[in-house]
């Protein structure tokens, strides 16, 4: 007999906007706060002290544009946010500061939110949409210098760039991109060479979001209808379709595989968060708290497993918090 | 009776007179069927035989002619037969040719079809009769294609001449019907256009039919015409009439040896093994080892049996859902409110009552926004709901609407439906406790279909004379059913009189009395089911008495259905008008109708109609008899 869904193991209210984006930073020691930013639709960033469940600081970097993208950029005294003002901006949260250091324009109209990978210690590289409709540019932070532009060939019209994930195999091997389009298709981008390696159809809309297992080399992404696609990477670099999940409802915002690489979660346009095991893709848990579309998932990056924690950020100006499987 | 053969040279013409005076004394069947059976066989291969049966032939006397070559063509089992005994009779005797090309196919229709298919196949197996074949079937074309034909004919003979020309469609070859083609276009486009206007849904199928037909003849390659309709035995028998069967034994080479060879040949059955290896996924993930699985085993799944589909919910409110119907964009809320309108309006009568003209005004403009099943259904069942929770304005409304401007015929004649349903479901006793939806006694109008309905009532006027008569015989031997006041009763009148107010006043999108006179039978036969369900209320004799007059009005209308529905309503005012009101107040207008029944009984060219009535002339003249018994 299966035990009903689990409740949320707290709230947070407050957003008054519907949260587009969400990331934890929690990886610090004692004294240090376990944090939660989120990205609201009001130009917002707040800044949620886990241990008081309260909002400590808000951020207001992009004029009242939403910001759909958030990201800790080594421990949450340095932060990224991007906004629908056509802005990246890196913020100083060191010792209570919340100054915009700088500014990338992206010139890109769209919502593909950008992906950050460290390279080494303080230099990252970051994927973006480009100006031109279907290109995608990696930029070296904090140097803002252009590593390279991805372009389609010409008549694959692929869309615009819908998600983007940078990765690399294992530490020292080159930085590839994965990138999901408009119409449907996942390409593995070669960023030094500025080709694409691999193309695969996934979906037959949009691809929402991905997310890829660099130590399996198994990706899933999701798209605006009832298909969850899972493919992997074999030696050659190509891209083949593994697996699909059929889902009850269409249409998912978010993908996010835990860092632990067992559970992965999914947040849907039918205001449920999925949870599945990642490894067979089975089917966990249906949280249905959200009353209104759930737009992104995280999960955390506390040391102890035990206290690993999975928040979810919904249209209703809602971030429930979870802990679920956390005993392995 | 038996020949001598040899080269004698005997006189026939003694034999053919003979022939010709028993024929027309028409003992065709007796001779024939001696005679045929011994000509068949002595003329398979000899030709002295058959240069004899054609003399024989010949010399009968024209008066006598048409019944001699009525019973050959009747008697003979096959054409090629009857080739072989008449020859080229019908060539050089001009009696017979009016009989076999005129008579027998646009005059006559009783014949059956072998009969018909051994007088075109005779047609068609001689180069010198063929031309006939043409002129035959021109001629069939005519008839078929001329409107008053179609109006008036009965169906029997409709449909015969249509099964005379698909197979005169299915003699003809190539370089026939190129020559005639354009004539064939014009004929075929003129014949659907009467067939497809009328009425009654049997002639519009053989129309269809026919029309589909003559354009695959004439059109081998390219796009042939196809209609949508019931694919029943009756058109599958007419369909496998345009194509020839070989026939088994052969004396003259039939020119159409090579278009007799049907589509028989059965496709080779190609069985592939389909068993493809599952490739869908080509990275195999049962290579993957199960120790790896099991690690894992201990992430216990959560209930997740609450995971269904998402649907929008309904509005619990009657303005809400006006709301929702009027302005909403959300396509699901929309769909949700249409399937939830009519229990919300059931449940909330006092609500519905402030709004009821406002919800009828956005029913009947509802159009279809997403493909919902049943939407026509959920339409009319909550109009339905709405017009019998507040009957009087919204009775008012519909039938002030039926007769404006720039509606569609669809729209008037959903409110005539609406109508009825309504008037149904407030006449029915609601003593019996709820409104039972499933066992509903009394059968619904149809949407679509217009001569149905006439069936149906006239099987419940059918019980109906069988109750009363019953009664009448053996007294009050049946309990009387549980009875309540009848809801009809106060508002009867109020969907009665507004529909028959103007049916003479075109306007300029609607003109009942001109074109659009399907709508006008759907009106008449909605008015005689109110007359029927307005039984037992106080107008119901006014009804009648505006319903004797409006059928007296209407009485000679070129359209079946039409008279139909009037001779329906003759039977509604007889069953519902008490029959004192019925002798005291309309005796004239129940004379006049009485002598226009005995009219139509006899002259009306549908069957239907003529049984109707009869049937009205038999429940009047019960009527009377009744009257008469019952002690004054």
């Amino acid at each position: 007999m299966a035990l009903p869904p689990p409740d949320p193991q707290f709230v947070l209210r407050g957003t008054s906007a519907a949260v587009h984006a969400l990331r934890f930073s929690c990886g610090g020691q004692e004294p240090d706060v376990p944090v939660l930013f989120s990205g609201s639709e009001n130009g917002l960033i707040h800044v949620w002290n886990l241990k008081t469940r309260r909002v400590d600081t808000a951020l207001d970097g992009h004029g009242g544009r939403s910001v759909y993208c958030v990201e800790t950029m080594g421990g949450k005294t340095t932060l990224l946010s991007q906004g629908r003002d056509q802005r990246i901006c890196l913020w100083d949260l060191a010792e209570g500061r919340t100054s915009v250091t700088s500014c990338v324009s992206t010139e890109s109209v769209g919502f593909c939110r950008c992906s950050l990978f460290t390279v080494a210690r303080g230099r990252w590289l970051m994927a973006m949409a480009a100006k031109a409709p279907e290109e995608v540019q990696v930029l070296e932070l904090p140097s803002k210098t252009s590593v390279c532009t991805l372009k389609p060939d010409v008549g694959a019209k692929l869309g615009m760039p819908m998600c983007l994930k940078l990765w690399q195999h294992n530490s020292g091997s080159q930085p590839l991109l994965l990138a999901g389009y408009e119409d449907g298709s996942v390409v593995l981008w070669n960023l030094s060479m500025g080709k694409a390696l691999s193309q695969l159809v996934c979906h037959q809309e949009p691809v929402m979001s991905l997310d890829f297992d660099s130590e399996n080399a198994k990706g899933i992404s999701g798209s605006s209808e009832k298909v969850l696609s899972i493919w992997s990477l074999n030696e050659q670099q190509n891209l083949q379709v593994y697996n699909t999940h059929r889902l009850v409802n269409a249409g998912i915002a978010d993908v996010t595989i835990r860092p632990d690489k067992k559970i992965l979660a999914t947040a849907g346009w039918d205001h449920r968060i999925r949870i599945f095991r990642w490894k067979k893709l089975k089917p966990l848990a249906v949280l249905d708290y959200h009353t209104a579309t759930v737009q992104c998932v995280s999960f955390s990056d506390h040391r102890n497993p035990g206290e690993r924690l999975l928040a979810a950020g919904s249209k209703d100006h809602r971030i429930s918090i979870w802990s679920l499987y956390t005993q392995t | 009776v038996c020949f001598i053969p040899g080269g004698l040279d005997c006189s026939i013409s003694f034999i053919s007179h003979v022939l010709g005076k028993v024929c027309v004394h028409g003992r065709q069947k007796e001779i024939l069927s001696v005679l045929v059976p011994r000509l068949t066989d002595l003329t398979k291969s000899d030709c002295i035989w058959q240069r004899m049966c054609w003399r024989l032939v010949e010399c009968v006397p024209d008066r006598w002619m048409e019944a001699v070559v009525l019973g050959f063509v009747q008697m003979t089992p096959r054409a090629d037969v009857l080739s072989r005994l008449l020859g080229n009779l019908v060539v050089k005797n001009k009696k017979a040719q009016f009989v076999v090309t005129q008579k027998m196919l646009l005059l006559q229709y009783g014949h059956t079809t072998a009969v018909l298919q051994n007088l075109l196949g005779y047609l068609s197996l001689d180069g010198q009769r063929r031309p006939l074949l043409v002129k035959v079937l021109q001629e069939l074309l005519e008839t078929w294609g001329s409107s008053s034909a179609v109006k008036h004919s009965p169906p029997e003979q409709q449909q015969y001449i249509s099964k005379a020309i698909l197979m005169c469609l299915s003699h003809l070859k190539e370089a026939e019907i190129e020559s005639c083609r354009q004539e064939l276009l014009t004929s075929m486009m003129e014949g659907v256009k009467c067939h497809l206007d009328s009425s009654l849904p049997q002639t519009r199928r053989l129309g269809m039919i026919v029309a589909e037909s003559i354009s695959s003849k004439i059109n081998t390659e390219g796009p042939v015409l196809k209609f949508q309709y019931e694919d029943d035995d009756e058109a599958r028998e007419l369909k496998s009439l345009l194509v020839q069967t070989p026939s088994s034994c052969v004396v003259s080479s039939l020119p159409d040896d090579d278009r007799n060879e049907k589509a028989e040949a059965e496709l080779p059955l190609v069985l592939e093994g389909n068993k493809k290896s599952h490739t869908a996924a080509p990275v195999a993930p049962d290579e993957e080892s199960d120790a790896e699985l099991d690690s894992d085993d201990d992430l216990i799944p959560y209930d997740m049996s609450e995971d269904k589909e998402l649907q929008a919910k309904a509005p619990v409110y009657i303005r809400d859902c006006i709301e929702v119907l009027t302005g909403s964009e959300d396509l699901d809320k929309w769909e949700a409110t249409v399937k939830a309108l009519e229990s919300l309006v059931r449940k909330n009568p006092a609500a519905t009552r402030e709004v009821s003209v406002e919800l009828a005004k956005i029913l009947l403009h509802l159009e279809e926004k997403t493909c919902i099943e049943g939407f026509v259904e959920l339409r009319q069942r909550a109009q339905v709901a709405v017009l019998t929770t507040d009957p009087l304005p919204v009775a008012k409304y519909l039938t002030s609407q039926f007769y404006s401007l720039n509606y569609s015929l669809r729209q008037r004649m959903d409110i005539l439906d609406v109508l009825v349903l309504a008037a149904q479901e407030l006449s029915y006793p609601k003593s019996h406790g709820k409104i039972k939806r499933s066992d509903d006694p009394k059968p619904c109008i149809q949407l679509l279909s217009g001569s149905d309905s006439s069936k149906d009532w006239r099987r419940i006027v059918d019980e109906r004379i069988k109750s009363k008569t019953r009664r009448f015989a053996t007294g009050q031997s049946q309990m009387e059913l549980a009875s309540g006041p009848n809801e009809f009763n106060s508002i009867a009148g109020h969907f009665f009189f507004p529909l028959i107010q103007h049916f003479d006043r075109p306007l300029t999108t609607f003109d009942l009395l001109g074109e659009d006179h399907f709508v006008l039978g759907r009106l008449v036969h909605t008015l005689a089911v109110l007359m029927y369900l307005a039984v037992n209320t106080v107008a119901a004799a006014a009804m009648g008495k505006a319903l004797l007059e409006f059928v007296w009005a209407l009485r000679f209308h070129t359209d079946a259905y039409v008279r139909q529905g009037l001779l329906s309503s003759i039977s509604s005012v007889l069953l519902s008008v008490p029959t004192e009101r019925l002798l005291e107040d309309m005796t004239e207008e129940l004379l006049e109708t009485q002598s226009w029944l005995g009219d139509v009984v006899e002259k009306d060219p549908d069957g239907d109609c003529r049984r109707m009535a009869l049937q009205n002339l038999l429940l009047m003249e019960n009527l009377k008899k009744k009257l008469q018994t019952v002690p004054s």
